[in-house]
C-alpha cells in the first residue's frame, strides 16, 4: 500500500509538470495551430535562469523559502520573454505560410536555443540546490510523499486555477477564447489578434519556467538536453488529453505521470520513456481528437 | 525615401539589439556554481551579444523589407522567372557534359584522394540517399516524418546482428534491410493514417525514440548501449579486402546507391504514383475526391522512404563496422529533415545539394565544429522565413502538347 501511495504521489508531482509544460502547447496551439516544438526549451530556459538566481541569492545568504519564490518569478518573467521573442521571430513572418513551414522553424529554433544553451552555460549536468526545505509537520508522511512532491503539487493547483480564472474572467481571457475559436472573426470584432497571440506566447512560457524551476529544485541537477524529452512528454500529455483544450492538458498530464510512476514502478524502469510514447500512439489511434477533445468534422 | 528607411531601420535594430541582449543577459553573462558557490561573470559575452544582435537584427530587417516587397514571389503557388543562370543550366546541352564532369570526378575520387576524404565522402553520399529518401515522404508526399532514423537503424541492426549471429554477408542482408525498412514504414504507417500534420510529426518522432530507446535497453536482442562490434566489410565473389581496398569499395557502393536512388526517385516523382503524392500534399481531400486511393499512396510514400534508409543502414554498418543506438537519435532525424528542406523539399538536386553541404561544411570547417548544430538551427529558421522553398526549387514537369500532332490524331 505505501508503495502503492509512494507511486501514486510521485506520478501526480510528475504529472502536475507535465500539465504546468503542456497547457503553454495546447493554448499555443488553440490559438495559432501550431505545435510549438521550441517550448520545451522554453522550460529548460527557466530552469537555467532559476539556477542562476538561485546561485546568486545563494551566495548573498538569502533565506531558501525567498530564494525559491524570487527565482520562480524571474524565471517566470525570463521565459515568458523568450517565449515572445521567439514567436516575432520565427513564427510570425510564416504566419500565412504553408503549414509545415512554421514547424520546421520551430524544431530549429529548439535545436538552436539547445545549443545557445549549451554553448553558454556548459554541455555537463550542473546540480541544482534544493529550494524546498522540509517542513516539520510532512514528518508522518514522509514515507510515501516528499515536501518537494507536495511543493509540486499545491503550486501546480495554485498556477491552474489562476489560469482558469484569468482565462474566464478577464479581458484578455474572454479575447483569447475568441481568437481560438475563430480567428478572423475575432479579428472583426476588434480583438488585436497579434496581441493576443504574444500573450499567449508569454503565459504559456511563464507557465513553463514554474514547471522548470519546481521540478530541476526536486531532481537537483539540470542540463541544456532536459528540455527535450520534457517537452515531448508534456506534448504527449497535451494530445493525450485534446490538444487546444486547457483541462485536457491537465488530465492527460496526470494520466501521463501516472502512467509512467506505476509502469515503471511495476513493470520496468528501462522502458519509462518508452511507456509515454506507447500511451501516445494508442491514444492518438483510438481517439485521435484526445480524451477531452472534440471531435470535429473537417471543413473543406 | 531609402535613407528613411534605413534610418528607420537601424532604430528598429538598435532596441532589438538592447531587448536580445537584456534578454540573454542571464544566461550568457553569469555562471552560477551552486557547489563552490562562485559566481563567474562574463561580461565581454554581453558587448558581443549586443554588437551581434545589431548587426543581425539590420540584416534581418533588410532582407524583411526585400521580401516583403517582393511579395507574390514568396506564393509557393507562383512559378518565379527562373533566373538566367538556371535558364543556362537546364540546357540539355550544358547541363549533360557538367553531370558526365560530375560523375568522372565522384568516379576518380578514391584514387585522386586519401582514404580519409574518401570516408568522409562516403558519410556524404550516404545521407544523399537518406535525403532522397526522407524527400519521398516528406517533400512529394508531404507526410513530416521525424521518425525517419529508425528505419536508418532498422537496417543497421539488421546487417549489424544477422551478421554477428549467422554470419550472413553484406550482399545477402542488403535486401532483408531493405524490406525489413519497407515493413517498418508499413507498420510505422498504418497507425497514423488517420493524423493530420503535426500529430503524424509527433507520434513519428514518438515512433523513432521507441526504436532507440528498445535498442538500448533490450541487451539481450541488441547488445544495449554498447552496441555492436566486429561488423564483417562487404565481400565480393568471396575476395575479402584490406582496410583501404574495402573504403574504396564501400565508397563506389555508396556511388551507386546515389545513382539508383536518383534514378528510382525521379523516375517515382514523375509517375502516376509520384502524382498522386504531389495531389495528396497539396490537399488530402480534394485529392480524395479526384479518386486517388489515400491510404494507399500514403503507405507506399512511407514504404518507399523506409525502403532507401533500409539500405542505407546496411551500409552503414558496413562502412563503420561498428554500431550503437546513440548513432540513431533525434538529433540525427533533424539533419536528415534539413537537408531535405534546406535542398528545396521535393527537388533531387536540391537535396543532394543539401546533404553535400550539411555534411561537407561541418567537415571542413573544424574550427565551427561546436557551432555546427547551433548554425544548423538558425539556418532552419531563416531558410523557412525566407527562402521556404530551399536551395532549389522543386519543379513541376511540364509536358508539352503539339497542337498539329493532336489534330492529326
Amino acid at each position: 500500500m505505501e508503495y502503492f501511495l509512494q507511486l501514486f504521489f510521485s506520478g501526480l508531482s510528475k504529472g502536475s509538470v507535465y500539465a504546468l509544460i503542456a497547457l503553454g502547447y495546447t493554448m499555443v496551439y488553440g490559438i495559432i495551430e501550431l505545435i510549438n516544438f521550441a517550448h520545451g526549451e522554453i522550460y529548460m530556459i527557466g530552469a537555467f535562469t532559476g539556477l542562476i538566481v538561485a546561485g546568486l541569492l545563494t551566495a548573498l545568504g538569502w533565506p531558501v523559502l525567498a530564494i525559491l519564490a524570487i527565482a520562480i518569478v524571474v524565471a517566470m518573467f525570463y521565459s515568458g520573454a523568450y517565449g515572445y521573442t521567439v514567436e516575432k521571430i520565427a513564427y510570425k513572418p510564416l504566419r500565412n505560410a504553408p503549414r509545415l513551414a512554421p514547424l520546421i522553424s520551430a524544431i530549429g529554433m529548439s535545436i538552436f536555443l539547445q545549443n545557445y544553451v549549451m554553448l553558454a552555460q556548459t554541455p555537463d549536468f550542473l546540480p541544482f540546490p534544493n529550494l524546498v526545505p522540509d517542513f516539520a509537520f510532512m514528518q508522518p508522511f514522509k514515507s510515501f510523499l516528499g515536501t518537494s512532491d507536495l511543493f509540486i503539487i499545491v503550486a501546480s493547483i495554485v498556477v491552474m486555477a489562476a489560469l482558469n480564472l484569468f482565462i474566464k474572467f478577464t479581458r484578455m481571457g474572454k479575447a483569447m477564447r475568441a481568437t481560438a475559436q475563430n480567428r478572423k472573426m475575432a479579428l472583426l470584432v476588434g480583438v488585436n489578434v497579434d496581441h493576443v497571440i504574444s500573450m499567449t506566447f508569454i503565459i504559456g512560457s511563464s507557465l513553463a519556467a514554474v514547471g522548470g524551476v519546481l521540478i530541476a529544485s526536486h531532481m537537483g541537477q539540470i542540463n541544456f538536453y532536459i528540455g527535450f524529452i520534457a517537452g515531448l512528454k508534456a506534448f504527449t500529455a497535451a494530445v493525450l488529453g485534446g490538444i487546444g483544450s486547457i483541462p485536457g492538458a491537465m488530465l492527460g498530464g496526470l494520466v501521463l505521470g501516472w502512467t509512467e510512476s506505476f509502469a515503471t514502478g511495476y513493470v520496468s524502469s528501462d522502458y519509462e520513456d518508452v511507456f509515454a510514447f506507447l500511451l501516445l500512439v494508442l491514444i492518438l489511434i483510438f481517439r485521435p481528437a484526445g480524451l477531452l477533445g472534440k471531435q470535429r468534422a473537417q471543413k473543406v | 525615401m531609402a535613407a528613411e528607411s534605413f534610418v528607420k531601420n537601424l532604430k528598429k535594430s538598435a532596441v532589438a539589439a538592447l531587448w536580445l541582449s537584456f534578454l540573454t543577459m542571464p544566461i550568457m553573462v553569469i555562471r552560477v556554481d551552486t557547489v563552490e558557490k562562485t559566481i563567474a561573470w562574463r561580461w565581454m559575452h554581453l558587448v558581443w551579444m549586443l554588437v551581434g544582435s545589431f548587426v543581425f537584427a539590420l540584416a534581418w530587417h533588410f532582407l524583411m523589407d526585400r521580401r516583403d516587397r517582393g511579395g507574390a514571389a514568396t506564393d509557393a503557388n507562383v512559378e518565379p522567372t527562373p533566373s538566367r543562370f538556371a535558364v543556362w543550366l537546364a540546357n540539355p546541352r550544358v547541363n549533360r557534359p557538367l553531370m558526365a564532369l560530375g560523375l568522372l570526378f565522384a568516379t576518380a575520387f578514391p584514387f585522386l584522394f586519401s582514404v580519409y576524404q574518401t570516408n568522409i565522402l562516403i558519410s556524404a553520399l550516404i545521407y544523399v540517399v537518406l535525403g532522397l529518401g526522407l524527400n519521398i515522404t516528406v517533400g512529394l508526399a508531404g507526410l513530416l516524418d521525424l521518425g525517419y532514423v529508425a528505419f536508418y537503424a532498422v537496417g543497421a541492426y539488421a546487417y549489424a546482428l544477422l551478421n554477428h549471429h549467422f554470419h550472413l554477408g553484406f550482399w545477402a542482408v542488403l535486401p532483408v534491410g531493405g524490406i525489413l525498412g519497407a515493413f517498418f514504414g508499413i507498420l510505422l504507417g498504418f497507425p497514423v493514417l488517420r493524423l493530420r500534420g503535426d500529430y503524424l510529426a509527433i507520434v513519428t518522432l514518438g515512433f523513432g525514440e521507441i526504436v532507440r530507446l528498445v535498442l538500448q535497453n533490450w541487451d539481450a536482442f541488441s547488445f544495449g548501449p554498447s552496441g555492436v562490434s566486429n561488423i564483417d566489410r562487404p565481400g565480393f565473389f568471396g575476395i575479402t579486402y584490406s582496410v583501404d581496398q574495402a573504403t574504396t569499395y564501400i565508397y563506389y557502393l555508396a556511388l551507386l546507391g546515389v545513382l539508383l536512388a536518383i534514378f528510382v526517385s525521379g523516375r517515382l516523382k514523375d509517375s502516376r504514383v509520384g502524382r498522386a503524392w504531389l495531389a495528396l500534399r497539396e490537399d488530402e481531400i480534394a485529392c480524395q475526391a479526384m479518386g486517388i486511393d489515400n491510404t494507399k499512396a500514403k503507405l507506399l510514400a512511407f514504404a518507399m522512404g523506409a525502403t532507401f534508409a533500409g539500405f542505407m543502414g546496411v551500409v552503414f554498418a558496413a562502412k563503420t563496422t561498428y554500431i550503437n543506438p546513440a548513432s540513431f537519435t533525434f538529433m540525427e532525424s533533424a539533419m536528415i529533415l534539413a537537408i531535405v528542406v534546406l535542398g528545396g523539399m521535393g527537388s533531387i538536386p536540391g537535396v543532394i545539394l543539401g546533404a553535400f553541404l550539411l555534411m561537407l561544411l561541418p567537415e571542413y570547417m573544424r574550427a565551427f565544429s561546436q557551432y555546427r548544430m547551433l548554425l544548423f538551427g538558425a539556418t532552419m529558421i531563416l531558410v523557412m522565413v525566407f527562402r521556404p522553398q530551399g536551395l532549389i526549387r522543386a519543379r513541376r514537369k511540364i509536358y508539352k502538347v503539339n497542337i498539329n500532332t493532336v489534330d492529326k490524331a
